[in-house]
């Protein structure tokens, strides 16, 4: 079946400009050549550290941000270079739930206006049917329709999460992204919104793009996974295999470093060394190669293509051929 | 003299916050204690106390609006509250230093690492300008700052977040301290540099010998680093324990929906999505605290007696307390 998203080759380059005429002296690769597809109803799940173009790979997608190259098609129709009224159509199926509840929500209007401003702008539902939507779509997040006259300020991390996802929700989309939508809050309230973005998939019939850092998340909500590392994907592969038999060093690092909640649990932990390096000047060859505990001599001169090891779990590195 | 068997004694500590909506009770009786050497872990949600228990025990609070109302802090012989500012400062930072969750902001950003580090040396240890930096430099090699004699003389927005981390933690080791307070030192950072700093703080600790007391929301810091656990709720104890026994068989209903509901790498099986178990509700405003005990509305196993009358934390075993009428037949004393 045809993937209801395929982006390919998808670069975003942010210009650095410097000195009286902003002459462009550089780039930041924060996104340099990711290509993935989503399926129907299924989850993606982007993981990477801070810095590796996971966000922005997301917001490209969703041309909040000017892509530099590369193509992206939404139901088999090239989006690529969507302007205008293609664009407004293309946004009523493509919405993000953002990290931070806190600043994602304007403090001046209050949850109904919130939800039904995307409608509004949309021109979509009649206005008496606006009001039943609206409280529909709180009913659905857990949230009573008295909660819609309130401010955001008066609401928990949680519960703006959920004005949040009711937003998304508002537009009927087919496809949401979450950018770290439970990183922001507590232990304990992580657990309702995972269980209600998994709930309302199944409802709505939505797709999902997970971006997040923690895998432990990213492991239960998704089906495919990306790893990411300063603007590529370095693997790929279904949630089991990725999380079972990692092949990239990077991944294997990655899942190791992650804290295991069982203080039983062996630690043959691979501590990676240095930080990431800056994406304005990625390394030669291999971008992982300067940390990476298995370095050839190969690996600073060419750089490693994403290569099919069987099921397709991809992976780019030279170990493996 | 206040006299004590442990490193560090804390007793029925209450620090309020008095605000124009009312009394936020942000510790309430919170009695622990740390011995030489020893990883401690205290670990709670947002709201729940543990932060301002380490700025307490540093003195920390900004008076007013917060004020320590009641309780003891003994350390060597000496009970913390009771000190002066002047010879709170001789402690601070010398005998107990405290690591933050945000390096960036709790560096001077127009002074350079050297110049903060020797800062320690001079101030504690009456070192001259040019030995101080040269200390700073030993300190930076034993955080493992590549190219420490460069690193000195840079301003905290050259450094990366985990090399921040690493020059907060020199600083903080500069004097030797005997106890380390580390308020979610790792929570700003990426896994992989996550990984690095805490394996520094345990090597660290056997080079040094310094006792750590580790705030943090994350269970698996938790389990990696502490030997014993205290487990926070708006403001209480409601566990305590050793780590093991902890997560083999946690007594709270607190403590063991936050280990259920929590997804764990690995424990996933293919193909199936189950939902996580989840505790319900919220964390209660301090302000609105509700009666009896301050977890029975989003308890699974609430009783009659939980919305009535708090319950004590009381011993289950040999190290082991619990916050929880589940355990206890009777209301019994404090």
């Amino acid at each position: 079946m045809e993937p209801l998203l395929a982006v390919e080759h998808l670069k975003v380059h942010f210009p650095i400009k410097k000195g009286v005429l902003s002459k462009t002296v550089g780039y930041v690769y924060a996104v340099d050549g990711v290509s993935f597809v989503l399926q129907r109803g299924q989850t993606l799940g982007i993981v990477g550290e801070s810095g590796c173009g996971k966000t922005t790979a997301g917001l490209g997608v969703l041309k909040l941000v000017p892509v530099t190259s590369g193509t992206i098609h939404y139901d088999g129709k090239d989006v690529t270079d969507a302007d205008g009224r293609r664009l407004r159509a293309l946004r009523r199926e493509m919405q993000i739930i953002f990290q931070d509840p806190y600043s994602s929500l304007n403090p001046r209007m209050t949850v109904n206006q919130i939800i039904n401003d995307p409608m509004q702008v949309h021109g979509v539902f009649a206005g008496s049917e606006r009001q039943d939507r609206i409280a529909y779509l709180l009913d659905r997040v857990g949230l009573s329709p008295e909660q819609g006259r309130r401010y955001p300020h008066e609401f928990s991390g949680g519960q703006r999460q959920r004005i949040g996802i009711a937003r998304a929700l508002a537009l009927n989309p087919s496809i949401i992204i979450g950018d770290e939508p439970v990183s922001a809050l507590d232990v304990s309230i992580q657990a309702q919104i995972i269980n209600l973005l998994i709930e309302l998939q199944k409802d709505f019939h939505l797709s999902y793009i997970i971006i997040a850092h923690d895998l432990a998340v990213v492991e239960y909500i998704c089906d495919h996974v990306a790893v990411m590392y300063l603007g590529r994907i370095v693997e790929r592969a279904a949630h089991g295999p990725i999380y079972t038999a990692p092949k990239h060093p990077y991944t294997q690092a990655l899942l190791s470093a992650v804290p295991v909640p069982d203080p039983k649990a062996k630690k043959d932990r691979i501590i990676l060394k240095g930080d990431v390096p800056s994406p304005i000047n990625p390394p030669a060859g291999c971008r992982f190669h300067p940390r990476c505990p298995y370095r050839m001599e190969i690996c600073d001169k060419k750089e490693p293509q994403l290569q099919d090891l069987g099921g397709g779990h991809e992976v780019s590195c030279f170990l493996y051929g | 003299m206040a006299e004590s068997d442990h490193l560090l004694d804390v007793q029925h500590l209450k620090t309020y916050f008095y605000t124009f909506e009312g009394v936020a009770r942000a510790v309430d009786d919170v009695s622990f204690f740390l011995d030489p050497g020893e990883v401690l872990g205290v670990v709670g949600e947002s709201g729940c106390g543990k932060s301002v228990t380490a700025q307490t025990i540093m003195r920390l609070i900004p008076q007013p609006p917060g004020k320590i109302v009641e309780g003891r802090i003994l350390f060597d012989g000496k009970d913390l509250v009771r000190l002066s500012m002047e010879e709170m400062r001789g402690i601070r930072g010398n005998r107990i230093a405290m690591i933050f969750q945000e390096p960036m902001t709790s560096l001077n950003p127009v002074y350079t690492i050297g110049n903060q580090i020797s800062e320690m040396f001079r101030l504690h240890m009456g070192l001259g300008r040019r030995e101080g930096l040269n200390r700073a430099v030993e300190m930076l090699k034993k955080v493992q700052i590549p190219a420490p004699e460069k690193r000195v003389g840079e301003f905290p927005h050259q450094l990366s977040g985990g090399m921040r981390q690493r020059a907060m933690i020199a600083m903080a080791l500069a004097c030797d301290p005997e106890i380390l307070i580390a308020d979610e030192p790792t929570t700003a950072l990426d896994v992989t540099v996550q990984a690095q700093i805490l394996d520094l703080m345990l090597k660290l600790r056997e080079d040094f010998d310094t006792a750590i007391m580790m705030i943090t929301h994350d269970l698996g810091v938790i389990a990696e680093i502490a030997r014993r656990v205290v487990v926070m709720y708006a403001g209480r104890i409601v566990e305590e324990a050793e780590t093991l026994p902890l997560f083999e068989d946690p007594k709270h209903p607190y403590t063991q929906g936050l280990l259920r509901s929590i997804p764990t790498l690995g424990r996933r099986g293919p193909g199936e999505r189950t939902r996580l178990e989840e505790i319900k509700g919220m964390v209660p405003g301090l302000l609105d605290l509700p009666e009896g005990c301050r977890f029975s509305p989003r308890c699974p196993q609430v009783m009659g007696i939980c919305r009535k009358k708090e319950p004590f934390l009381g011993r289950i075993g040999p190290g082991r307390t619990v916050r929880c009428w589940l355990y206890f037949d009777e209301p019994g004393k404090d």
